[in-house]
């Protein structure tokens, strides 16, 4: 059955603080030995959804399953998940070797045993003659692998982490990041992981849930996730988009921006509006004569890998990355291929800005 | 200036207050042969200690409740603990009285050890509460996370993280307990006198050269007292 598959599963999981709904209706499975982010900006719930899992919350509607059974009453410290929470929380009190034997003691672990575990864990984590320091004496990585350390120690059956690197700077946090993943693969342990930072989703996830205002707006791959978001705000959200309103003509044909465009998508019916997805990298530059649309460069920034020119087409300044500069100021023809144009129906409501 | 007055005036061998007559502890030996005042003296110790033990627990327990609470009750909670603070001690006296007029408790030793208890606990809650604010605010979830019930969480995470704040608190309260005389002037009965009513009514039959003694040594204990607890607070910040 398939159903056995899935470690945790969240059903119809709502949540309301003070008469104020911050989550909705929230269906989720994870499967074991996978590695499963939630995205979306802050205050989309993702963090609420993590505390539900690891006990500190309590749905105000929905069941909770881990391995099948319900456990949406039971306490923390009757979970098989682990945490490891924002800024660590660490115990300041105890040094690296109390911290992390802490859950270990807890459960009348003979002291050899405790002793042969805690070096491992300090290995894994490269803090091997770290275990007299003091907490707060450690650096913010450092501390981030003990808070690693202390949780992994349990052996959890789901590790849960909420934005972990968020307090790094961006050299450790790329370090950390294929730190964590390489661990997760070779320990095999389940990895449910809450970040607004939508790279860090693509570079370490088997499995993206992007949320937004208490929803679940898509789940999917991070390769299915980036090439076919389910709406405007996903496509946005996750990489750097160019959105448009327009027009689906008929099948294979939408029109936007003063003109139509082949592409490949059917079944919207006639004449309906829709919104349209080019990514910056999609869009071909050429020569004036032999573009689809025409347009002055307004502006050239160079961004590492690529330029990033902002080309003004009169309805619509579209955002290109491209490999080859062309001078500011100058005409130049945009094409695009139809594949690359993603169409999608309108949301409901338009992305509010959060502040 | 007065006080130092008292002090060089508590080493004189004579009698009288106007004459030098050299420098004796003759005053300081008649202290403790005094009934009265080494009664007074395990009064205000004992009353002292036990509104410490107390109040440092409740306190404690206070703190963490109040921080655990949501931010309007919490805010409530804090206005009403400040509040006392900022009483005169003998508004705090006299309205202590008259609850246990009210209420029938003969006033003695239990009533001044409740108003005692009752002044220094938010002397502790307010020494805990900023050791919790600085604390991560996950911390306690945190524990409860690795296997910890509650009450262990409690004990062994939560106490320890405030100790320098409860400790703090502690020598304040008995620092407070053993200074006071408004409130338990009010409370207690004639009775059962601490150390301050007991001078309070010598006093008024004209002073001893032993109470010269008495209130310098009581000064030199609360000094010292004070001054710890202002450098552990210094430390902290």
């Amino acid at each position: 059955m398939i159903e056995q598959e899935h470690l945790i599963e969240l059903k119809h999981i709502r949540k309301e603080y003070d008469g104020v709904t911050v989550l909705d209706d929230i269906n989720l499975y994870i499967r074991k030995k996978e590695f499963v982010t939630l995205l979306g900006p802050s205050g989309c719930g993702k963090t609420t959804t993590l505390r539900i899992i690891g006990g500190f919350e309590t749905p105000t509607e929905g069941e909770l399953y881990f391995e099948g059974r319900e456990i949406s009453a039971l306490p923390p410290y009757k979970r098989r998940v682990n945490t490891v929470f924002q800024k660590y929380a660490l115990f300041p009190h105890l040094n690296v070797f109390d911290n992390i034997a802490f859950g270990l003691k807890l459960k009348k672990m003979p002291r050899q045993e405790i002793n042969q575990r805690v070096g491992q864990m300090l290995e894994l984590v490269n803090l091997k003659g770290y275990e007299k320091r003091k907490v707060d004496a450690l650096s913010g990585g450092q501390q981030q692998r003990v808070a690693i350390a202390r949780s992994l120690v349990n052996e959890p059956e789901v590790l849960l982490l909420d934005e972990p690197l968020g307090a790094l700077d961006l050299k450790l946090r790329k370090e950390m990041q294929l730190e964590l993943k390489n661990m997760q693969q070779r320990l095999g342990i389940t990895f449910l992981y809450v970040t607004h930072d939508q790279e860090e989703a693509l570079t370490m996830s088997d499995t993206i849930v992007v949320m937004r205002e208490g929803h679940i707006l898509q789940i999917g791959d991070p390769k299915h996730i980036y090439d076919e978001p389910a709406n405007a705000f996903v496509a946005d959200f996750i990489g750097e988009s160019n959105i448009l309103r327009g027009t689906m003509v008929r099948d294979e044909l939408v029109s936007f921006a003063g003109r139509g465009f082949p592409c490949v998508d059917f079944g919207f019916g006639n004449d309906t509006p829709v919104d349209v997805v080019i990514r910056p990298e999609d869009i071909m530059v050429v020569g004036e004569d032999i573009g689809q649309l025409v347009g002055t460069i307004q502006s050239v920034l160079f961004k590492g890998v690529h330029y990033e020119m902002m080309i003004d087409c009169g309805t619509f300044t579209f955002k290109v990355h491209s490999t080859t500069m062309q001078p500011q100021g100058s005409r130049v023809g945009l094409s695009i291929v139809p594949f690359n144009i993603h169409i999608m129906r309108p949301m409901d409501a338009s992305p509010t800005e959060e502040a | 200036m007065p006080i130092l007055v008292l002090i060089v005036q508590s080493f004189n061998a004579g009698k009288s207050r106007a004459k030098w007559e050299g420098f004796s502890f003759r005053w300081y030996g008649a202290l403790f042969q005094s009934v009265s005042i080494m009664d007074a003296l395990k009064v205000t110790l004992s009353v002292a200690l036990l509104a410490t033990v107390i109040s440092t627990i409740l306190g404690t327990l206070a703190a963490i409740g109040i921080y655990s609470m949501k931010k309007r009750p919490q805010s409530v909670m804090m206005t009403m603990t400040n509040l006392p603070n900022t009483m005169p001690d003998i508004v705090t006296g006299i309205s202590l009285m008259l609850l246990f007029i009210f209420t029938r408790i003969n006033r003695g030793y239990l009533t001044m050890l409740m108003a005692h208890i009752t002044f220094d606990t938010p002397y502790v809650i307010l020494s805990v509460m900023p050791k919790l604010k600085q604390m991560n605010k996950h911390t306690y979830e945190a524990a409860l996370d690795l296997g910890a019930t509650p009450t262990y969480a409690l004990l062994h995470v939560l106490i320890p993280e405030c100790r320098q704040g409860i400790v703090t608190g502690a020598l304040l309260a008995f620092t407070l307990s053993l200074d006071d005389f408004t409130v338990s002037y009010f409370t207690t009965s004639p009775l059962v006198q601490n150390l301050s009513t007991l001078i309070y009514s010598a006093a008024r039959r004209g002073i001893e050269p032993t109470l010269n003694a008495l209130s310098a040594l009581m000064f030199v204990t609360l000094l010292v007292l004070l001054l710890i607890v202002n450098h552990r607070t210094e430390e902290r910040n």
